[in-house]
């Protein structure tokens, strides 16, 4: 015997167990083949009508979208209704009759249509099918008064992105467009469903998660013709949160005026925590046409024109910084020994170096210039030489301090990084060792040297906020409805330039003298009330002065026209903005680009 | 020794209740995935044809040795279960928000299928160890309470909670059987409130909402709500006779969730109507009613305890799954056993029929 073999007794005692618990079973089993009974037998006529007319479908309810707002609350980005014609499948009668039927009220892409209707979605007949987006009021009323020659058909209403400015910020607002089906698998949407929108670029991009708030839901009882008899439950959705932009909108449409017909990028902002006052890019496009689904046409023209209207100038378009960086070649000289900022060179217009001659831009000379007047004037003699006795090393090591060659962390939109070549860089690109004439072009900001506007942007606040490189943003904060905020973005240092105060003073008062001296070049940007300081450059387009000699006094071709750059601050003294504008083949800066920095300068400070 | 006996005592009557639930689930499942309009056919039936063959097979093999031998093996193979339980809590696959499986190479299974398993042999262990016909009280049974404890934990945390309940519901009913002072009882029965507050702290905010959806179902009227009406709709529509093989239109037309596996029982009774649905029903009662009678004709506590387990389990998963689909219980995403699409559960089951089977043929062998 084993020790659990059963011993009489409980034996006995299991098997009355057994008689219990084999009763409990089956009033268990009783109660479901009762519960079985109800329905199918008691119920079941009321639950085979339900089925054959089986009207109980499940209805999206699309959560508002959080709203976008400048830094005065003033609301750039919204939603307003729109009406989308959707067809139930299996309640369709005739599909050719309807198309045709429809075709008439609708301006609909017959081929598309066709093939949503006929497509896999076939698997589920009762799943409404979206034929168009947004369609207009009239089309609505048309559609509405005939709705009973249109079975099948219905008419949702959804929340749809409006971008209430039209093309003012667009290129930081961003867009929206349809899910993708890499998106969709990646897991990273839960919540949507193909023909989602989601944001594709900018700030839409950005605080998408934030932005797009839960989607509801209902279960509903619909009529045949599609329509909600009663609401049998319901899932309210969640409205996404506000994000609250630093730009002004004043100001931002002053500046895309300002690059009106023209090609460039202007950034400005407020130099002491790196908040974007206003940041345009032109040509700029409309963000409103991408949302109801664009026609191919109109997306080839806009993808495929030279202007590039998608890309971000301010961030993503690299130029040569011209004589912008002569800010750099000087405070490197300072700190490094090589200036005497009171000695006297001469500038007569040529310097010779290794069989090549190089120009001033000033072709008969400036004289004799010491520090102060070749930056106020650009002489560009002055500082081949200093750049001469510094190095590519040298320079390269100071361009680096002032954030240039990596990106500035702006915090929506992708950004280059420009480039500041070393001597490792083209040995490895070109093959081909570091020449040093390369470094005299270098010096005045030619040769391979690329920056964005946003890097030099940042580079003249940091001269004069005290040597600061702020990460430039352009979201404030991140909240609810009303003021109760869920992220909040303060400033963040990025980097300082740690440069001696009075190098640093020697250089500000030239730039204060580039605007305000008798022979500065940037004197079109000269306010009466307040002390404009900055730099001008000029970004060559053609590289060699044979080719420029060729349409010598005649017109240049625009393609061939130089890029105009200004840099700028104001006040000097207690800086409240700053500016970095770029016009593409602009001419000289202090021509083009100086008195757009006059205007912008002038809305934002001469008011207050 | 080969033993002649075993094969005049091999129980035909479970072969055969098995044979013919295994034939109703493909026939039912083919009918659940039958394509709507030609587009691509389904395989599922053919996976689930496969999946029954590698079962019977596990079956056979759980017949091989004497079920005696359990009694030694019943705690490595319950701390095995555990390890395995754990492992799947940090190397599991992630599946819609919960880690439930377990991948070897192209094969993958949920330990928690095993769990149930062995959680009924080492209580049968337990119990059966006991002298004579003692009564128990509460402090008696700590030792079965750790041992449940730790298996539904860890499946807690998965989160996999239809199976965690299942766990202790079935637990509970061997210990029950194996006769509590009803004033013990009593107490237990008290006491669950007053842990359920600290259990529920301890429960993340999305788990929370998951107990409160599993018992108020209307909190999720996208979710289980519209799935628990479709059900009902298509279960009642099939009236007494029902609509015949694959002219379910509840079926057709993809109202029903999940229908070849939560939700098989749905397709079978608008498909077969009344008469089908209590013909399967009576099936799964005439499958407990046996196993109860191999309890009783054993001459071993370990064998008897074992096979009121294993009835144990077949009985509360018919009842959860059947009450689910027809609107009685929460759902809780319980399949029904031997007859939803699966193979990790069908192939478990069918060990533990096997074990069952095992039992029953070794009830006139004394050693």
């Amino acid at each position: 015997m084993r020790t659990s073999d059963f011993d009489p007794v409980s034996m006995e005692i299991f098997n009355k167990q057994l008689k219990t618990v084999t009763l409990l079973v089956l009033v268990v089993f009783g109660v479901l083949i009762l519960r079985l009974w109800f329905l199918q037998v008691v119920r079941g006529s009321t639950y085979r009508a339900k089925s054959e007319n089986n009207r109980i479908h499940l209805q999206d309810i699309s959560p508002f979208r959080g709203m976008i707002f400048d830094r005065n609350e003033e609301m750039l980005v919204g939603n307003r209704p729109s009406y989308d014609l959707y067809v139930i499948p299996e309640e369709v009668q005739n599909r050719k009759e309807l198309m045709a039927n429809l075709n008439r009220m609708v301006t609909l892409e017959p081929e598309l249509a066709e093939q949503r209707l006929a497509g896999p979605y076939f698997k589920y007949p009762f799943r409404p099918i979206c034929l168009k987006r947004d369609i207009s009021r009239n089309e609505l009323a048309v559609i509405e008064t005939h709705r009973f020659n249109l079975p099948g058909v219905m008419i949702k209403v959804r929340p749809q992105r409006h971008y209430i400015c039209g093309t003012l910020a667009s290129h930081l607002l961003g867009y929206l467009g349809e899910i993708s089906e890499t998106q969709l698998r990646s897991g990273q949407y839960p919540d949507k469903k193909a023909g989602d929108l989601i944001g594709k670029s900018g700030v839409e991009l950005k605080w998408q998660p934030f932005l797009n708030g839960m989607r509801g839901g209902e279960q509903v009882e619909v009529d045949a013709a599609g329509r909600k008899i009663q609401t049998i439950s319901l899932k309210p959705p969640i409205p996404g949160f506000n994000v609250h932009l630093t730009i002004d909108k004043a100001l931002q449409a002053l500046t895309e005026k300002a690059l009106q017909d023209k090609s460039g990028a202007i950034v400005a902002i407020n130099p002491n925590n790196g908040e974007i006052l206003a940041l345009a890019s032109s040509p700029p496009f409309d963000p409103n046409l991408f949302i109801s689904g664009i026609d191919e046409a109109t997306w080839q023209e806009i993808a495929s024109s030279k202007d590039f209207p998608l890309q971000n100038r301010a961030l993503s378009a690299q130029y040569p910084p011209g004589s912008v960086f002569k800010i750099i070649t000087a405070l490197a000289g300072l700190e490094d020994g090589v200036i005497d900022p009171e000695k006297e060179m001469v500038c007569n217009g040529r310097y010779l170096f290794g069989g090549h001659k190089y120009h001033c831009w000033k072709r008969h000379g400036h004289g004799q210039v010491n520090l102060h007047r070749a930056l106020v004037e650009s002489c560009d003699i002055y500082f081949y030489k200093v750049g001469k006795k510094l190095g590519i090393d040298r320079i390269v090591h100071y361009a680096k301090r002032f954030g240039l060659g990596k990106m500035t962390g702006f915090d929506v939109c992708q950004e280059k990084a420009g480039l500041i070549p070393t001597r490792d860089w083209k040995l490895k690109k070109l093959a081909v060792p570091w020449q040093a004439g390369e470094t005299i072009s270098m010096s005045i900001g030619q040769s391979f040297l690329l920056v964005t506007p946003i890097q030099m942007v940042t580079l003249i606040s940091a001269v004069f906020n005290g040597g600061v490189l702020y990460r430039p943003q352009v979201t404030r904060w991140i909240g609810k409805t009303g003021t109760e905020k869920v992220h909040e973005f303060v400033p963040r240092v990025t980097g300082r330039l740690k440069i001696r105060e009075d190098n640093m003073e020697l250089v500000r008062r030239a730039l204060v003298d580039v605007v305000n001296g008798p022979s500065g070049t940037g004197c079109r940007a000269k306010l009466k009330d307040v002390t404009v300081a900055g730099k001008t450059g000029t970004a060559q387009v053609v590289s060699f002065q044979k080719e420029r000699d060729l349409y010598n006094g005649g017109e240049v071709p625009r393609k061939f026209r130089d890029h105009a750059w200004f840099v700028a601050v104001a006040p000097a003294d207690r800086p409240g903005i700053a500016v970095a504008i770029v016009v593409e083949h602009g001419g000289h800066g202090g021509t083009t680009a100086a008195p757009i920095a006059k205007q912008i300068i002038h809305a934002y400070l001469g008011d207050s | 020794m080969f033993d002649r006996r075993l094969i005049q005592n091999f129980d035909w009557i479970l072969l055969v209740l098995l044979l013919l639930l295994a034939a109703i689930s493909i026939l039912n499942l083919y009918s659940a995935t039958y394509p709507i309009r030609d587009v691509g056919g389904s395989q599922v039936f053919i996976k689930q044809i496969y999946w029954f063959l590698i079962g019977f097979t596990v079956l056979l093999l759980m017949t091989t040795f004497n079920y005696y031998a359990l009694e030694r093996l019943a705690y490595p193979a319950y701390f095995f279960t555990i390890a395995l339980l754990v492992a799947v809590l940090f190397l599991g696959k992630v599946t819609s928000g919960s880690q439930r499986w377990l991948s070897l190479g192209p094969l993958s299974f949920q330990p928690s299928e095993a769990a149930k398993i062995t959680l009924v042999i080492v209580l049968a262990k337990f119990f059966s160890e006991r002298g004579g016909n003692q009564v128990y009280r509460l402090r008696d049974l700590w030792q079965p309470f750790v041992l449940i404890g730790i298996p539904g934990f860890l499946i807690l945390r998965e989160p996999d909670l239809g199976t965690a309940l299942l766990l202790v519901v079935v637990s509970l009913s061997v210990i029950v059987f194996a006769r509590v002072k009803w004033q013990s009882l009593v107490i237990l029965v008290m006491s669950l409130p007053s842990v359920a507050p600290f259990i529920w702290i301890n429960l993340k905010e999305y788990q929370q909402m998951r107990i409160l959806t599993f018992l108020r179902p209307d909190m999720d009227p996208l979710g289980s709500g519209y799935h628990i009406n479709q059900s009902k709709i298509a279960i009642g529509s099939g009236q007494f006779w029902g609509k015949g093989f694959l002219e379910g239109t509840q079926t057709r037309l993809h109202f029903l969730p999940e229908q070849h596996t939560d939700f098989a029982f749905s397709v079978l009774a608008e498909e077969w109507g009344f008469v089908g649905s209590v013909f399967l029903l009576l099936l799964y009662l005439f499958l407990i009613l046996w196993g109860l009678n191999i309890a009783k004709s054993s001459k071993d506590k370990f064998g008897s305890i074992m096979a009121i387990g294993i009835v144990s389990i077949v009985f509360w998963e018919v009842v959860i799954n059947v009450g689910m689909v027809t609107g009685l219980l929460p759902v809780v995403g319980i399949p029904l056993l031997l007859f939803s699409y699966g193979g990790s559960s069908l192939i478990s089951t069918m060990a533990a029929m096997g074990l069952l089977m095992n039992i029953s043929m070794r009830r006139f062998m004394f050693q």
